[in-house]
């Protein structure tokens, strides 16, 4: 017979779960040069990040965080707050999903979409450091791009679908009812279904 | 206290009850299939008689109108499948009574059937619950008419406890010449239980949630109710459910049932007090929660409640790391997107529900285990809000700004 004790997450997960770091104390953000916020309490996941940036070396010093959410939530950003102390900015900001989940050890399919937020909220800090200190030339906006226009679905939604697991074309209809009307963003469709299937399932 | 073991999630499942396992195991040997004459046969079939003869004894029925199944979730479908038939020859009186009507807080066997009934050509009509998870009657009057053929209403609510007043439900259906099915799951072997006083025609039991094995269940078909298989293909149960009895199981449900006879009165009284100690102490020690479900109409041992700012997965995992057992609505917990369906209709917001944990006590829960769970808890709601965006000190959602 087999015995309990087994997680359903990796050991790296579990104890970034049983002991987070870098969680952000009390609630005053003062001292940082950077908050990013994304998420909402609705959904069941939401994730603060706030860095502090040594303006010199254009690199992250200090990295914080505080989360709303799941296990797998709660070790995300703090493998992802370990992850960022020391990268430059531009290094910090590329960092992927794929990448957080790497770190942790994997991550069961259906809870990858619990851990994408935290590296959004990454991107959000960075670009609020930029902004304010006169760099709004380097902010990077993130493109949305909508890719069927009768129901106004953007690639981000596709992203979303994927990481909520749709893996095909009709599944990924189902979540979200594009290419149901005159059906010709089909093509450009299953391009970003396997583009994101690749980057966050490696399939 | 490091080592406690604190098991609250009885509402999920339940450990065999010891004069269960000691039958079980004495049973082991015993393989004969109850449809052959010889003795080995009637050995078994002796066996899965007299559990039939306890079951029907528990709830006021006859042995007849008791059929053993592979489940609960087999119940409910099996009855609900009833009356989406093609032919409608097999339950009289339904011809022209397509329509069946239900709640928005059934379990997933009953909603799920439903919906996949209302594809086959079934209209389906759901009850709204108030914020205590009741139904309105006023609402089944108005939707009872000459096209209902069956009305199914859980008695008790397996994530909330809130009970409903079958009796006065199936008054209201029978009325308006409707069938009445409650899934008894829940409230079978924690609140008395006769299918004469409660007046239905269908009635569901599960095993493994009154100490009995999982894979087992029963349902009670009141006498001159026509009635048609869901599995078929055999003599077994009278032609009603095809399939070798599993001899086993049904040993099991029929030891299941004696013990609850013999618990169940002094049971109750206890698990109030537990009940009661837990939630007082959550109320004293933890602010801003919001307890779930009926404040008197409930089942004795179970215990909803919502914690701000905190979503439920995170507090059934460290509450697992100290050995405390309990299970929450939280979306992420049950790997859909949604949280319970249950707290939705009953109007509580969605985050409250991600942050909503049941604690299910049962016959073995003590109030050392209350005690212990009054322990940890404040300290693992104060650390999960400590790290939480929405639960600062400066109020809730502060951080936001
Ligand atoms: C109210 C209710 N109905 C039905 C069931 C299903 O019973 P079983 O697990 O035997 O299929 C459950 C158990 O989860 C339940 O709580
Ligand atoms: S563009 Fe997608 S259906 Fe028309």
């Amino acid at each position: 017979m087999l015995q309990a004790g087994e997680w359903a997450y990796s050991e790296t997960l579990k104890e970034h779960f049983m002991n987070p770091k870098n969680i952000l104390q009390g609630e005053n953000t003062d001292d940082f040069d950077g908050v990013g916020m994304e998420g909402n309490l609705q959904c069941g996941d939401q994730m603060m990040v706030v860095i502090k940036v040594d303006r010199e070396k254009d690199v992250i010093t200090d990295c914080q965080w505080k989360t709303y959410g799941c296990a797998s939530a709660i070790a995300s950003t703090s493998v992802l707050s370990e992850m960022v102390k020391g990268r430059t900015l531009d290094a910090a900001f590329n960092i992927s999903p794929k990448e957080v989940a790497i770190e942790l050890g994997g991550l069961p399919d259906n809870k990858i979409h619990c851990s994408v937020l935290g590296d959004k909220a990454l991107r959000a800090a960075i670009n609020d450091y930029y902004t304010r200190n006169g760099m709004t030339d380097r902010v990077k906006k993130e493109q949305v791009k909508v890719i069927c226009q009768c129901m106004n679905v953007t690639d981000h939604d596709i992203e979303d679908a994927v990481l909520e697991g749709a893996r095909t074309y009709l599944e990924l209809q189902e979540h979200t009812k594009l290419g149901t009307v005159c059906g010709q963003c089909k093509d450009e469709a299953e391009v970003l279904l396997g583009k994101y299937k690749h980057i966050h399932f490696g399939v | 206290m490091g080592d406690m073991k604190v098991y609250f999630d009885h509402n999920a499942t339940t450990p065999l009850h010891p004069e269960v396992k000691k039958e079980m195991i004495a049973a082991m040997e015993m393989f004969g299939n109850p449809s052959s004459m010889h003795a080995y046969g009637r050995e078994a079939r002796a066996n899965v008689e007299a559990s039939r003869k306890s079951v029907a004894e528990f709830i006021g029925a006859t042995d007849e109108e008791i059929i053993f199944v592979g489940s609960g979730s087999e119940a409910n479908n099996t009855v609900l499948s009833l009356f989406v038939c093609a032919t409608n020859q097999c339950v009289g009186g339904c011809g022209m009574r397509s329509t069946i009507i239900t709640t928005r807080i059934e379990h997933p066997c009953v909603l799920e059937t439903a919906e996949c009934l209302a594809h086959r050509g079934a209209n389906v009509k759901y009850l709204d619950v108030d914020r205590y998870g009741k139904i309105d009657l006023d609402q089944l009057h108005g939707m009872l008419g000459d096209d209902v053929g069956l009305v199914s209403v859980m008695m008790a609510n397996n994530e909330i406890g809130t009970l409903q007043d079958i009796e006065a439900i199936t008054k209201m259906v029978h009325a308006s010449g409707a069938y009445m099915h409650t899934d008894a799951v829940q409230a079978v072997g924690k609140v008395p239980v006769d299918v004469r006083q409660l007046g239905v025609d269908f009635l569901t039991i599960s095993g493994h949630k009154i100490y009995g094995p999982k894979g087992v269940g029963a349902l009670f078909v009141k006498k001159g109710v026509s009635y048609c298989p869901l599995i078929r293909g055999g003599h077994q149960e009278r032609g009603r459910r095809a399939g070798t009895e599993n001899t086993l199981g049904i040993l099991g449900l029929g030891r299941a049932v004696e013990m609850r006879t013999l618990e169940m009165p002094e049971e109750h009284a206890r698990m109030l007090r537990l009940k009661k100690a837990l939630q007082e102490g959550i109320e004293a020690q933890i602010d801003d929660i919001s307890i779930n479900g009926h404040p008197t109409d409930s089942l004795a041992g179970t215990l909803n409640v919502s914690f701000e700012g905190v979503e439920g997965e995170a507090v059934l995992l460290y509450l697992d790391l100290e050995g405390i057992a309990v299970s929450t609505g939280s979306a992420c917990a049950s790997g859909s997107l949604d949280p319970s369906h249950v707290l939705m209709a009953t109007g509580v917001d969605a985050e409250r529900a991600h942050g909503s944990i049941r604690f299910s006590m049962g016959r073995e829960s003590t109030m050392q285990e209350v005690d212990y769970l009054l322990d940890v808890l404040p300290r693992t709601i104060k650390r999960i809000r400590n790290m939480s965006t929405a639960y600062v000190k400066g109020g809730v959602h502060a951080a936001s700004r």
